[in-house]
């Protein structure tokens, strides 16, 4: 964690000790890792495991009662803009006259008062980054009559659009089916890389990303284990971060975690279903 | 001009309609363009509530002697403050809270009704506020009214693209440095004058009709926010003009020959023109589904369809 401050110059994020207490109830406890610029981070924990209490530490929308936040090489102010964000569950009425361009437009200037003067710039802008998710097919639909794919791909072009060098997304993948969770993952893997930015998402299983993942940040019990994939998913690790004998199996190129120790029959034969699939 | 058979004689010339004309065009753009947000917002009951406690402004300010249109500004914008400090962001418990402020103040609002129609003897005070006249309208309310709306319009621009996007996802908004609570309480003093101005026009009880009605309508026909608060704005404008003019035109109408009141015709237009907005979607969206089924291009929009 304490390495020299040559190692940090292009970091984009740093946390370091981070612990939050709400309701009584403590949500992290000392949690640290830190990100550098186009890597594909994996924020992987199950519902309630802090992720988006994580989150909103690093937005500066929470402040934490311990440790600290870097981002980027400036302080960290509550509205960063070299943060894209996007949020779980973004549910937009269908009658909201607003088409999937004006919501990237919105990206540009959303926090600033008055009308957006149209021009030939902006319209650019807002054509190249439909165009880099894909999403140029539906840039005059209504934003309310959009898939949760589509939609998920205009968000991510509405917080990239501002080119931010981290991207953070809580739980794109939830509620999308199979393919448009393949097609979303490629999306970002491609956009870290092409963007130069860094990518941090959560999810409360980490298969889909695998392919893509740089390093795997895994949040159980308000602790967490950074690393590459191998390091941290690990039976010893994960056991110690539960509190719980959990066991690591390997099936095929897919990572599962179940509860308790590790069985000692064939793992390949049919046996009952994972009682803790993933988490 | 379309002569005299539809102009009865002197509707141009009549000073009280040339006030109303003007009233006609300020207020219903200021409702088209906050209601096309309060719509958006799914704040129509706060909106109602706004609207009916005015009353206990125009009641009091009838009371002591002052243009109802000062207790309406003065309660719609300090109800509305008190609403947003009870009211978390949580959309029921602005419900909530808005229920309950608005029972205390119906409360107040039926005494103060009461000592203005038994103390100084005019039962014209409570269909006044309740129920508006637009040809009623004193003098030296019509500046303050105009700028009043001007006013509204300016503060509509200004907050445009903050208030789109906390009207969107209050999350995006914050993740994006907008100060959601405050634009949130900006907009509820906006709709508190919006409703004030309105409720000169058509009185508390249908003020919001006036906000709603004509967004409602909008929304259903345009694809961008500013264009829909343009045509509220225009189909609010066409009610109350026609409106003006078809309470002129019954003051030679059945049952007693003294005209019907404007606030019927207003609302009634912008009724009739909700449910025409709402025929022709439902019908093309027939028609687009029955072409669509017929060539299976409805599947297009699958997400997981290849593109």
């Amino acid at each position: 964690m304490s390495a020299d401050a040559s190692d940090h110059d292009d970091e984009v994020l740093s946390v370091e000790g981070v612990s939050v207490w709400l309701g009584g109830r403590q949500i992290l406890d000392d949690v640290g890792f830190s990100v550098r610029s186009g890597q594909f981070i994996g924020l992987i924990g199950s519902n309630g495991a802090g992720k988006t209490t994580l989150f909103r530490v690093i937005l500066g929308l929470l402040e934490p009662h311990r440790g600290s936040v870097r981002v980027g090489e400036g302080r960290h102010t509550s509205h960063n803009r070299s943060i894209g964000y996007v949020p779980q569950k973004v549910l937009v009425d269908p009658d909201i006259p607003l088409r999937a361009r004006d919501l990237v437009g919105l990206g540009i200037d959303g926090d600033r008062f008055g009308f957006a003067l149209p021009s030939r710039a902006r319209r650019l802008a807002v054509d190249e980054m439909l165009e880099a998710v894909d999403a140029s097919d539906f840039a005059d639909a209504r934003v309310g009559s959009l898939s949760g794919g589509e939609l998920q791909r205009v968000l991510i072009a509405h917080a990239l659009i501002s080119r931010p060098r981290l991207l953070i997304l809580d739980e794109p993948l939830a509620n999308l089916d199979i393919r448009s969770e393949q097609e979303v993952v490629e999306l970002l893997g491609r956009v870290a890389h092409d963007q130069e930015v860094a990518v941090l998402l959560s999810a409360h299983d980490m298969n889909p990303l695998l392919a893509v993942m740089d390093r795997v940040v895994y949040l159980a019990n308000g602790h967490a284990a950074s690393g590459s994939t191998d390091e941290v998913v690990r039976t010893e690790v994960l056991s110690e971060l539960y509190g719980h004998p959990v066991a690591v199996l390997h099936v095929g190129d897919r990572i599962i975690v179940v509860a308790g120790p590790t069985p000692v029959p064939d793992i390949s034969m049919p046996g009952p279903a994972p009682l803790h699939a993933a988490d | 001009m379309l002569g005299s058979i539809v102009f009865e004689a002197g509707f141009f010339q009549n000073h009280a309609v040339r006030t109303a004309l003007i009233i006609g065009v300020i207020v219903p753009l200021v409702s088209g363009c906050v209601g096309t947000f309060t719509v958006i917002r799914g704040q129509a009951f706060a909106g109602e509530a706004l609207s009916d406690m005015g009353t206990l402004g125009g009641a009091g300010a009838d009371l002591v002697g002052v243009s109802p249109l000062w207790g309406f500004v003065g309660v719609g914008v300090v109800v509305a403050g008190t609403m947003e400090l009870f009211g978390v962001q949580r959309r029921r418990g602005r419900d909530v809270a808005t229920g309950i402020v608005l029972g205390a103040m119906l409360g107040l609002s039926a005494l103060f009704l009461y000592f203005d129609t038994t103390h100084s003897s005019t039962t014209g005070a409570t269909i006044t506020i309740l129920f508006g006249s637009l040809f009623q309208v004193s003098g030296v309310t019509v500046p303050a009214l105009v700028i009043l709306g001007l006013i509204g319009l300016l503060v509509v621009g200004f907050l445009y693209r903050p208030l789109l996007l906390t009207s969107l996802s209050s999350d995006l908004a914050t993740a994006r440095g907008v100060r959601v609570r405050s634009i949130g309480l900006a907009f509820l003093m906006l709709m508190g004058v919006s409703v004030s101005l309105s409720s000169v026009a058509v009185g508390t009880i249908l003020g919001t009709a006036l906000l709603i009605g004509p967004a409602a309508t909008a929304l259903k026909l345009t694809r961008r926010p500013w264009s829909a608060m343009l045509t509220a704005g225009g189909i609010g404008i066409a009610a109350t003009w026609l409106g003006i003019l078809l309470s002129y035109d019954s003051f030679y109408w059945p049952p007693a020959k003294k005209g019907w009141p404007v606030s019927f015709f207003v609302v009634t237009l912008i009724f009739l023109f909700y449910l025409a907005a709402d025929l022709s979607t439902w019908l093309r969206a027939r028609r687009v589904g029955s072409e669509a089924r017929g060539t299976g291009a409805r599947w297009d929009r699958d997400p997981v369809g290849a593109r």
